[in-house]
Formats: C-alpha cells, structure tokens, sequence
C-alpha cells in the first residue's frame, strides 16, 4: 500500500515542477497538430457559408478564443476556491499563471468579434448583452493581475485575489446564456448538440482548433507556473538544488 | 477537395481578406510573442534568482569564518 500513485503528491510544487517541465513538449505538440488540422479544414476545406460568405472563417478563432477565455476563468475560479479552503500553495501559483493568458483569450475574442462584426453588421462593435459581458470578462482578468501585483505579501495576494475569482465568476454563465436570455445582435451558438447548424467541415475545425486553442494554453500556464515556482519557493531545498544544477545562463 | 481554385482567392477570402487576415494575424502573433515573452521571463528570473543564491551563500561563509576566528 505504501507505493501506491498518489495523486496529491502532485499537489507539491517540488513533485509538479518537473512533470509539468516534462509535460510541455507533448503539449506544444499536441497544440500544434490540432492546429495544422484545424487550419487545413477550416481555412482550406471547410465550404462557403450561404449567408456570410467566407466572412465567417473568422469563427475558426473567434469561438476558440471566446471558450478558453470562460473556461480559463473557470479553471482559476476552482483554484482560488481550492486555496481559499484548503490553503494549498499550489493554487495561488496556478491561477496566477493562467491569468495573462485568460486575458489574451478575451483579448483575442473581442479582436476577432470586432472583425467579424464591422462586416456583417456594419459596426466594429456595439453594447450588446454578449459583447458587454466578454469586456466585463476582460476587465475581471485586468483587475485580478493588478490587485495580486499590487499586494506584496503573497499570501494575502492570493487571497484577495482569489476571492475576486469566486465573485467575478457569476460573470461566465451571462455570457454564455446572454444570446438565449437577451435579445441581442450575436448569432445564437454554433454548436447544439440536438442539431448543429453548421457543416461538418466547419464543425471539425472549430473543434479542432478549439483543442489546439486548449493544449497551447496548458503548455503556456506550466511555463509560467515553473517560473513562479522557482520564485516562489526560492527559499526551500529543492530550488536551491535545481538553480544549483542550472549551467550558467543555460535554460532547461 | 481544395476549397479555392487560385491562390489569390484563397488571399481575397471573397472580399473578406482583410478582416479575415486581421483575425488571423493578430492572433498568430499574440501566440507567437506570448511563449517568447514568457520564456525570456523565465530566463531572466532564473539569472535573478542565482544571484541572489551566491549572494547568500557568500555572506554565510563570511559569518562562518568571522564565527571561526573568534
């Protein structure tokens, strides 16, 4: 019994730094298959749209980008809950290391919309129940970075930062029910699981890259979360052993 | 199975290049730039951090040998 896999023995920064280190390789991989596949099906394959014309291949990163950006903020909002009642020093690191790009995602979902939107409705961007919530989102992750930045004792950082998740966290499911709950400008979704509206082309390649989307932005928070790692626990043995171990000015 | 019939249609997205393009390219660099700019943190840090290691490690020996003397 006493070498039986435990699970939480990842929960350790010393045992999860260098499995998310061996992990990343894979990952990039993994991100970057998905995304040549993807980009061949939707950009090369996948049909007009008889409405929007090839206009609507934007949608290729316009959803991925809208989903991760909800569902990154989900994945924070449960580590800030992990932290804030179990007060693991894992979770602090790993919301930390997904905020930035979280933020890039509801960056990129209003870039797109905004592209997307001039030409089929004529404005880049209007005050509508979906767009205003994804700004809102936007600004959620803006505000986490600053107030944890802003708090020089870690601890409280992650705390306070924390409990800004678990409140701003109401925030996702408006967005994602607003087209259902309002009238509003954004399309209805594309995806339903009782009958899609779209071709299966365009389908597999929003999916697709959808997991291209999902895979780059694990493999980009275990690069960030090994930095703060180090950071963070600069004080303890086993950092002290892995900067030791580190040829000068070498990365690894 | 090919969409397009011509490179140029493939680059005119029937009209639509520049939003289309403008999504496209805007997005390819964040994912280009974010990964550089996290790994030159990371470079960055780590230099940070064994400084302040052999910093230490230097003041210690020193107390060491003071501690020795006396």
């Amino acid at each position: 019994m006493k070498d039986r896999f435990n699970l939480y023995r990842f929960a350790s920064p010393a045992t999860f730094y260098p499995l998310a280190g061996a992990l990343i390789p894979y990952f990039v991989a993994v991100s970057v298959v998905f995304g040549l596949a993807g980009l061949w099906l939707g950009m090369l394959v996948a049909p007009t749209d008889f409405q929007q014309g090839e206009g609507y291949r934007i949608i290729f990163i316009h959803v991925p980008a809208s989903w991760m950006s909800m569902f990154i903020y989900l994945v924070m909002a449960f580590w800030a809950a992990i932290g804030l009642a179990f007060n693991t020093r894992l979770s602090g690191m790993m919301a930390q290391a997904l905020a930035p790009t979280g933020a890039l995602m509801a960056f990129l979902s209003l870039w797109t919309g905004a592209l997307w939107g001039k030409p089929m409705w004529g404005a880049w961007w209007v005050w509508d129940a979906r767009l205003t919530s994804e700004l809102i989102l936007l600004f959620l992750y803006i505000g986490y970075m600053a107030l944890t930045a802003a708090i020089d004792d870690q601890r409280r950082a992650d705390k306070a930062g924390g409990l800004l998740l678990l409140v701003g966290v109401v925030n996702i499911p408006i967005i994602y029910f607003s087209v259902k709950w309002w009238n509003t400008l954004h399309q209805g979704s594309s995806v339903n699981l009782a009958k899609s509206s779209m071709a299966t082309t365009m389908l597999w390649g929003m999916l697709l890259m959808a997991m291209c989307f999902w895979m780059y932005s694990i493999a980009i928070a275990f690069m960030r979360v090994r930095t703060i790692m180090l950071e963070r626990e600069r004080h303890t043995d086993w950092v002290r052993a892995e900067l030791a171990d580190k040829i000068p000015g070498g990365e690894k | 199975m090919i969409h397009w019939n011509s490179f140029s249609d493939f680059i005119a997205m029937g009209g639509y290049g520049f939003y289309v393009w403008g999504s496209f390219g805007v997005t390819a660099l964040i994912m280009t730039i974010e990964p550089i700019m996290v790994a030159r943190n990371r470079r960055i840090t780590i230099a940070r951090l064994k400084r302040q290691l052999r910093a230490e490690s230097r003041t210690n020996s020193r107390a060491d040998h003071r501690n020795n003397a006396e």
